[in-house]
């Protein structure tokens, strides 16, 4: 057996994932209640639970004459559309090769987790690929920033409209359907910020369409310029015992928790590899015991 | 008076006929399984609902309790066993009754159900479990479908929304024809995904009125001894029962390979081999052996795909069929398209998918964290800072366990802190303090029978109850701490304080969890006490049942020493600014998500943490 003998058309699949708050249920419904009113069976697919903890929110739809399966297998998504730009590369190869689309924000939101290493020079552990380099390897789909298209129309939060807009071009369903169920969806208050936000997004859109592909990536924000490689540092921490008088300020206080009392109630360093010479428990000290010094260390030439 | 008439007084007056017709109506729209399943339990007459919260599980709840009041008895309970009881309560009145849970909360209630699957029910009775393979929010993936084995009950597997309803009717009629419990599996995936339901009118039930019959309603051992056959004829009965084209649902195909499957898996199957002779079964146990026997003589080769354990493959075994299953389909974690597919391609059924080239990209680790502002902050921070062996407990604080709070030791199941801490003393080897950190509506659900244990065996520990007035991890439901009910009504709320005490426990302090000084003071005294001494970090939850925001905080960029001291709150308001002092980034907040609770501020060693300048 093949696996490809289907009698009906396979369903169409479209990935929408980001982080928690931003709007992701909110845009799989839209797009669920648009397929509806074409006819279409429709699934939509969610994990809950972690979502509202800062982790990351992913909403799978799949539509079609006939749909089974509740998750899009990966490589076999039509749009893939990340609402956050990290979320678009953990996704990534979800997206059909042979004519996905990629529809990326390119807003960055760190997570605590990429902050975590102390060592000295370290840069945060966010992706380091650039939406311009990107694109070029997808080869097609949009990046933008619709968090600030947003903003220019004065409501931020409509961002994920801005990026409906953008997903509405990608699909084949009426313009006028789409507009109808974002009506009925928003609340009345926000509708004429939303209705400003989708028309913002597909005029993007056409905007963008008039420019060739290697036209419009120049405009993306390229990968940064590498920190300089910083000189390792070799941090001496030094305690005049017959000063401390055992008080635990610096235990308490060491953000890397490195320090602790020894048994004769002096502050001793247990871990010299987590001690960043940060010196707050220099400066802490009521009795001047601790002295901390970064040292420069001339990397042996290899 | 009989039991109708006291239903009916209790009633609220006429909804009017408009809203009834309405909620009666017969239409199609788009639900996710949990909708699916109260909408099924509405439309089958059920008058009593109970539940404790649990991820997929807890929208059931939440959806039956939108239905009118006058129709079901709808109410979250301290725990699953309790809520068990309840339902089991309803059935033994004479109305129709219903709890719903997670995997593991059957592990809580399981006491109840082993007794009642030997009582069998009056009113119809259905216990929903929601399994999570692929362990998306839970400690293990537990299959529910051993535990219906086990207690000898039915279960019944949709593999849609559509199913999900139409199921959870069915279950209250095999329920009464069959005088048992039923179980009615969903799994993550169910629960969460929404497609297309078509609903139908709420039947209403004749009460039946308590039935008077002793030796089924006692089960004492004369009574249980008669029990047992009844329960075994009662599986043969059943078994025979879904011996019917509609239950065990052939679909024609191909012959040469034949398909067993049931649940989710089902849209797998159809997904990946949709040419295939399929066998769909609507349950797992009982099994139609020789509609399932017939099924694999008809075709070449015969494969059983499930989820998690090869339940129906082993009782095919034991029946002497050749089938083919877990060889080639995995026992752990959740299926999907690929894993179907792989295991398909793996037998020799289908072609390998072509290893696709893969972009290389390096995505960002986004584990889940505590919010901004979260009050389990402090109390772990003040944990970190006694040094101690920490047994934690489950809800949103057991995210204290890794980077950078690392501040549990151990994570079990719910209520277990307590009880861990006093074998910790017990063990007479640590040298630490030895401290239980257990959430409010935790601690009301598992917590107060261990406690009572710690005080009754002189443990020396010290207990932290996380007091947010909410249960937090599931999405903001309330509990008896709340002193609100599953309809928002208001109602008793328990002090935690007075029960402390009333379970022997002499020294009790409360702090406010955003007072720093306070929590580390409290938790240093506690832990100074001899014997069982309880803090209460006492602070709603940031996010429910109101998102709070206060006036957002920043840096003082001139003033921060990059020392990274606020970083260790793991708060996702902090984060690096470009500005790098000798190596080290000084620290900036985003103030559109800062809450302005103040920890970081209380903390900076430099005072550099301000309120934002007007």
């Amino acid at each position: 057996m093949d696996g490809s003998s289907e009698k009906v058309p396979a369903p169409r699949n479209v990935l929408i994932v980001g982080v928690g708050g931003q709007g992701v249920i909110m845009v799989s419904k839209v797009l669920a209640l648009i397929c509806q009113r074409q006819g279409l069976e429709v699934k939509q697919s969610e994990v809950h639970g972690m979502a509202k903890r800062g982790g990351g929110v992913f909403s799978h739809v799949r539509f079609g004459p006939k749909v089974w399966s509740p998750t899009i297998p990966e490589g076999e998504a039509d749009v893939l559309l990340a609402m956050e730009w990290s979320e678009g590369l953990r996704w990534l190869n979800h997206l059909r090769r042979d004519g996905g689309t990629f529809i990326a924000d390119t807003r960055r939101i760190i997570p605590p987790f990429a902050f975590r290493s102390r060592k000295y020079g370290s840069q945060s552990a966010y992706s380091s690929e650039a939406p311009r380099e990107v694109m070029e390897m997808v080869g097609s789909g949009y990046a933008l920033d619709a968090t600030k298209i947003a903003a220019d129309l004065g409501e931020k939060r409509a961002a994920n409209t801005v990026l409906l807009g953008v997903l509405s071009m990608a699909l084949e369903f009426p313009a006028e359907d789409w507009r109808e169920v974002i009506a009925e969806t928003v609340p009345a208050k926000a509708l004429e910020a939303n209705r400003l936000a989708f028309e913002a997004g597909r005029d993007w859109v056409e905007t963008m369409r008039a420019i060739p592909l290697a036209e419009r990536l120049k405009d993306l924000p390229g990968r940064g310029t590498e920190a300089e490689a910083l000189q390792t540092k070799e941090i001496r921490f030094e305690i005049t015992a017959e000063w401390c008088k055992g008080c635990d300020i610096c235990v308490k206080m060491c953000p890397e928790r490195c320090l602790r009392l020894n048994d004769r109630l002096v502050a001793e360093l247990t871990d010299p590899e987590a001690c960043t010479g940060c010196k707050i428990c220099e400066w802490l000290c009521p009795d001047f015991a601790i002295r901390v010094q970064r040292v420069s260390v001339l990397e042996p030439v290899a | 008076m009989d039991a109708k008439a006291r239903i009916r007084e209790q009633d609220e007056p006429d909804d009017g006929a408009a809203e009834r017709q309405a909620l009666n109506a017969v239409a199609t729209r788009p639900m996710i399984g949990n909708e699916a399943i109260a909408r099924g339990v509405w439309e089958a007459g059920v008058r009593v609902a109970a539940a404790y919260p649990g991820t997929p599980s807890t929208e059931i709840m939440e959806f039956i309790g939108a239905f009118p009041a006058s129709d079901i008895k709808a109410q979250w309970s301290t725990n699953e066993k309790v809520a068990m009881d309840v339902a089991i309560g309803g059935s033994f009145a004479g109305v129709r009754a219903i709890t719903a849970m997670k995997h593991v909360g059957l592990n809580v209630a399981s006491d109840a159900l082993m007794s009642q699957a030997y009582i069998g029910v009056n009113g119809g009775l259905v216990v929903v479990v929601c399994d999570d393979p692929g362990i998306h929010s839970s400690q293990n993936e537990q299959d529910t479908r051993m535990f219906a084995r086990f207690a000898q009950v039915p279960v019944l597997e949709p593999s849609d929304a559509q199913e999900a309803l139409d199921f959870t009717r069915w279950a209250f009629e095999i329920s009464e024809r069959f005088d048992t419990p039923v179980i009615v599996r969903s799994t993550t995936r169910l629960s969460h995904t929404r497609s297309p339901v078509t609903t139908g009118p709420r039947v209403e039930r004749e009460p039946l009125g308590f039935n008077e019959d002793p030796v089924k309603n006692v089960i004492i051992p004369a009574h249980a001894r008669l029990a047992h056959p009844r329960v075994l004829e009662r599986e043969a009965k059943l078994a025979a029962y879904f011996d019917d084209p509609d239950f065990t649902r052939r679909e024609e195909g191909d012959t040469s390979v034949g398909v067993i499957t049931v649940g989710t898996a089902y849209a797998y199957v159809k997904e990946v081999l949709p040419e295939a002779a399929t066998l769909k079964l609507a349950s797992s146990y009982p099994l139609a052996i020789d509609r399932i026997r017939a099924f694999c003589d008809s075709v070449e080769r015969v494969f059983v795909v499930e989820e998690l354990e090869p339940v129906v493959e082993t009782a095919l075994h034991a029946a002497g069929i050749a089938a083919e299953g877990k060889a080639w389909f995995p026992r752990v974690g959740e299926f999907s398209p690929e894993v179907v597919r792989e295991g398909f391609a793996g037998a020799g059924v289908l072609e390998a998918a072509a290893a696709q080239e893969k972009w290389a990209v390096t995505p960002t680790a986004r584990p889940p964290v505590l919010c901004s502002g979260c009050p389990h902050t402090t109390s772990y921070m003040a944990v970190r800072a006694v040094d101690g062996r920490v047994a934690g407990d489950i809800g949103c604080y057991t995210l204290a366990a890794v980077d950078p709070l690392k501040a549990i030791d151990t994570c079990v199941s719910m209520g277990s802190s307590i009880g861990n801490a006093v074998g910790f003393y017990k063990a007479g080897l640590e040298t630490r303090p030895i401290i239980a950190t257990i959430g409010d509506s935790t601690f009301l659900h598992g917590g107060i029978p261990p406690l009572i244990d710690a005080v009754y065996n002189e443990a020396d520990i010290t207990v932290m109850i996380l007091d947010n007035h909410i249960v937090a991890m599931t999405g903001g439901q309330d509990h008896p701490g709340t002193g609100k009910t599953l309809r928002g009504e208001e109602t008793h709320r328990i002090d935690f304080e007075e029960m402390v005490r009333a379970c022997g426990v002499k020294w009790v302090r409360t702090v406010d969890s955003y007072d720093v000084a306070s929590v580390y003071q409290a938790l240093r005294e506690a832990i100074e006490h001899r014997g069982v001494a309880v803090v209460i970090s006492n602070r709603p939850c940031v996010l429910d049942p109101v998102k709070l925001k206060g006036s957002p905080l920043q840096v003082r960029a001139d003033g921060c020493t990059a020392c990274q001291s606020c970083m260790n709150l793991g708060c996702p308001s902090l984060g690096w600014s470009d500005e790098v002092l000798d190596g080290f980034h000084k620290v900036t907040i985003d103030e559109s998500s800062c809450i302005g609770c103040t920890l970081c501020a209380q903390i900076c060693p430099s005072d550099c943490i301000r309120p934002v300048a007007n």
